[in-house]
């Protein structure tokens, strides 16, 4: 019987770039600044590593596909690499193969390192394409992602029946506060606190987003070592060891997109993933026992209903803990977005997963200048959605030191 | 007997008011206050002949069993394709049968008297029963020509067959002439014409005339038997000596709509008999006239059937769904006249892939999904394993179309990144009334206008016009429900 992959696997080392507009900088670039932190933090060498997971997403201005663009870029031995490519997890994805890979036995050490170079598209957002096959050329809407997601507000709003005014105020905190952690921390894209006056008063991307409920499209890597807690265990015996408690992903089935039985209001594979990730880890109440959260805040009214969607806010209920201050960085509850989220850390998207673990390991082991340190963490919970509300890949992943 | 069975019209929401135009370019060519009164309909920037052709056939069909219809005779001169069947595309979007004879008309701009003369030909000769005979255009004038001001879209649409008859075809007679007023060569953009004083004198004054003589002759019917009179000639002066000569009294004279859309060409004479037969009593001749290359003159006489169509939008309706086009500058960038920046994003380069599109040309131009047989669940596009999670029937489908359903907002977003001719990209999710959902792009409305819960139609429109390899691409937009005059 399978009983989930808690305490199986523990993180030897993680490394990740500054996000950013990284002109000077390929992908290639990005991949070595990762990795030598990881490895450097692993306190490994590179021959040790014996198999290694690879996460990119965008195909059309990129690195390339395959596991190649990463046994090049770092010389890595002639060891299997497996690419992986679950759209915002993406990241996500290559550590829980790399978690997974550690967890069957097959290997001892295996490096997850997932790397985007958004920014030779020319132009603001992401690139189009045939992300859901050439088919969508025929039919599709002339859609963007700010677009797709600003809908959340326009249906959550229908169904709450709570005026728009109100979510624009609880969208324009939660920028807010994503722009005050992102000015704490050196490695942010976007570093610079913003009023949220100022928010709401930006120029109108997709509505009722405007440019400050939209993240940043920034280039980065971020890189992890795993092992067994054992060999870890040997390899730092002073040391806190971050182990794996939850990896959950969820998929659409078609039924949002197609079946009216979705209000366009909430994601329904997080709440799966959520429910999943917490009885995979043990948590009971994830109010209480969740000590802080990275989610996908690709957009402000994202991490909106994402409050919702993992169990922690009531439904329904996410203006008032949120207008409260209860994500805040300090505000007695559950931090969340504490090196600034997708929105100001930034979000090369096949690095994103693999830089919101890479934020709650930096914590876990309180490496954090005070500022920025959420005191006695225990559980961080990270959370990434890829795709659009009708359609999308969501994943929780849960780690976390005893 | 043949025909006409029902009729349908269209003219596009956005009104282009002619000062508008004059106050931008008059300076150009002064003389061109003269043509500066009214305003000219307008296609939006999603629009062209074949969409409009779409709608007024949509129209025409109201109250008429689709499975009948035998063949759909388009006619324009702007017709996208050159090669590809165009009223293959505009059958495809009816939702008619695969085994029709469809043909496209083109040439002069009376081809579209001339599409309608082979459809009620071939219903008498029972070669073909239940024909959509549509006409559109969409000419442009260059910026300053009399004809940018003259000119305005439109489309009309007529059900040709042998029951049901509204106005029972009583004779026809046509001239053919390479008479040139007007021309557009091989590659041209945008129409040419000859000395407007000819035109008149020699090409209305004479030809029509000839034309209606001739039926006269033929059919023994006198000026004075037709309750209305179908004409297309937009100079005033010109059109009030041709009605003092043929006799045409003011009530008989049917309005050539020149203050309301404008000469809208191969459509024009159609659009008008159209108004015509939407005030005409049983009993009512009308006369039909359409001029281009010569003419062809035919005669009708509406019967009592013409009391019993279901309700349309038809000329009358469509005129008074209109909304202004406040911005020249705005229209010459919907034409292509004016080359506009969209962004770097616009130039993103993705292929039509025929063989994909054979392959869901029911789903993409028809707007055809399934319903499960087994729980009865409506889905687009087609789905062979039912989306009900408490069904998942699989292949127990059967086609159902969209097309003519009532569906309503249910989110929705006005979108500023996304590449588009007319900012912001409006876009949201539709939820039929009967089932069903997708997100549609959304057409001739504001944001501003727009709630959830709204009620929207969908409309056959350009999705997408791939300039390197000259493809016209075709899909289904929401447009807010209005009602229907």
């Amino acid at each position: 019987m399978a009983d989930g992959i808690r305490d199986k696997v523990a993180i030897l080392g993680m490394g990740c770039t500054k996000f950013g507009e990284r002109w000077d900088c390929s992908g290639e670039d990005l991949m070595v600044e990762s990795f030598l932190e990881c490895l450097a933090d692993a306190g490994i060498e590179k021959k040790e590593i014996q198999a290694a997971y690879f996460g990119v997403h965008i195909d059309e201005v990129n690195v390339g596909k395959a596991g190649t663009p990463l046994g090049a870029a770092l010389k890595l031995p002639f060891i299997p690499i497996t690419r992986t490519e679950n759209f915002c997890a993406t990241a996500t994805e290559a550590f829980r193969a790399a978690t997974y890979a550690v967890a069957s036995g097959a290997y001892d050490i295996v490096l997850a390192l997932g790397v985007e170079k958004l920014k030779d598209t020319g132009y603001g957002g992401l690139p189009g394409g045939a992300a859901f096959g050439t088919e969508m050329f025929l039919r599709g809407s002339n859609a963007t992602a700010p677009g797709l997601f600003a809908q959340l507000a326009t249906a959550y709003a229908a169904k709450y029946d709570i005026p728009m005014e109100k979510i624009k105020d609880a969208i324009a905190h939660i920028s807010a506060k994503s722009h005050y952690n992102g000015s704490l921390n050196p490695k942010a894209h976007l570093r610079k606190a913003v009023p949220e006056e100022a928010i709401k008063a930006a120029p109108m991307i997709a509505y009722p987003l405007g440019l400050f409920d939209c993240c940043g499209v920034s280039d980065g890597s971020a890189a992890a070592i795993v092992t067994t807690p054992e060999i870890a265990k040997s390899l730092k015996p002073n040391q806190d060891i971050v182990k794996v408690k939850a990896l959950q992903i969820s998929v659409s089935s078609g039924e949002e997109e197609t079946y009216t039985n979705w209000d366009g209001a909430h994601f329904a594979t997080t709440r799966v993933a959520a429910t999943k990730a917490y009885e995979e880890a043990g948590i009971k109440n994830p109010r209480e026992e969740v000590s802080m959260m990275e989610v996908h805040d690709c957009f402000s009214i994202t991490e909106f209903v994402t409050m919702e969607d993992v169990h922690i806010s009531p439904k329904g209920g996410a203006y008032e803990d949120v207008m409260n201050g209860f994500y805040d960085l300090k505000g007695g509850g559950v931090p969340c977005q504490v090196d600034g989220g997708l929105k100001c850390f930034g979000h090369p998207i096949g690095a994103s997963g693999l830089r919101m673990i890479y934020a709650m390991y930096e914590q876990l082991l309180e490496r954090v200048p005070e500022e920025r340190a959420v005191k006695n963490a225990r559980f961080g919970l990270t959370h990434n959605l890829g795709g659009t509300p009708a359609k999308n890949v969501a994943a929780i992943s849960i780690i976390g030191r005893d | 007997m043949a025909g006409i069975c029902s009729y349908g019209g269209y003219v596009p929401r956005y009104r282009l008011n002619r000062g508008l135009v004059y106050g931008a370019m008059g300076w150009m060519n002064p003389a061109n206050i003269a043509n500066a009164r009214g305003e000219k309909a307008v296609a939006n920037f999603d629009e062209d002949s074949i969409t409009m052709a779409v709608a007024a056939g949509i129209d025409a069909l109201k109250g008429v069993d689709k499975s009948t219809v035998g063949g759909v005779y388009y006619a324009s001169t702007t017709m996208p394709y050159k090669e590809r069947l165009n009223a293959g595309i505009i059958t495809a979007a009816l939702g008619l049968n695969d085994q029709i004879r469809a043909a496209d008309f083109s040439g002069g701009i009376k081809a579209g008297t001339t599409a309608l003369l082979a459809a009620l030909e071939g219903v008498a000769a029972k070669g073909v029963d239940n024909v959509v005979v549509t006409a559109s255009d969409c000419r442009l004038g260059k910026p300053a020509s009399p004809q940018e001001l003259i000119f305005g879209d439109a489309a009309a649409a007529l059900v040709v067959g042998s029951e049901n008859v509204i106005a029972e075809f009583k004779g026809a007679y046509s001239t053919t002439y390479d008479f040139v007023d007007h021309y557009r060569g091989e590659t041209a953009k945008f129409d040419r014409a000859w000395e407007d004083r000819w035109i008149r004198d020699l090409g209305f004054a004479q030809l029509v005339p000839e034309a209606v003589q001739g039926l006269l002759e033929k059919t023994g019917l006198a000026m004075t038997d037709f309750a209305k009179v179908v004409y297309p000639c937009h100079y005033g002066a010109a059109r009030k000596g041709l009605n003092k000569k043929l006799g045409i009294t003011p009530e008989q004279d049917q309005s050539n709509l020149q203050v309301e859309i404008g000469e809208t060409g191969t459509p024009h004479s159609l659009v008008m008999f159209v108004k015509a037969l939407e005030e005409a009593k049983p009993g009512d001749k009308i006369l039909l006239v359409s001029f281009g290359s010569g003419c062809d003159a035919l005669a009708f006489e509406v019967t009592e059937n013409i009391t019993k169509l279901a309700p349309r939008a038809a000329i009358t309706g469509s005129l008074a769904n209109r909304a202004d086009l406040d911005n020249y500058t705005k229209y010459l960038i919907w034409r292509d006249i004016l080359p506009g920046d969209a962004g770097l994003r616009s130039e993103e380069d993705l292929w039509t892939r025929w063989s994909q599109l054979w392959r869901k040309r029911r789903e993409v131009l028809g707007l055809w999904g399934t319903k499960c047989q087994a729980c009865g669940t409506v889905q687009y596009p087609k789905q062979r394993i039912c989306v009900n999670p408490e069904c998942g029937a699989a292949d127990q489908m059967e086609e159902y179309c969209f097309a003519d359903k009532v569906g309503t907002i249910a989110s929705y977003t006005g979108d500023n990144l996304a590449a588009s001719v007319n900012p912001p990209a409006i876009y949201g999710q539709v939820v039929f009334e009967e089932g069903g959902k997708y997100m549609f792009d959304f057409t001739d409305c504001d944001l501003d206008s727009l709630a959830t819960g709204m009620p929207v139609v969908v409309s056959f429109r350009r999705k997408y016009s791939d300039k390197h390899r000259d493809i016209a691409g075709y899909f289904w937009k929401a447009v807010p429900k209005r009602e229907e005059a």
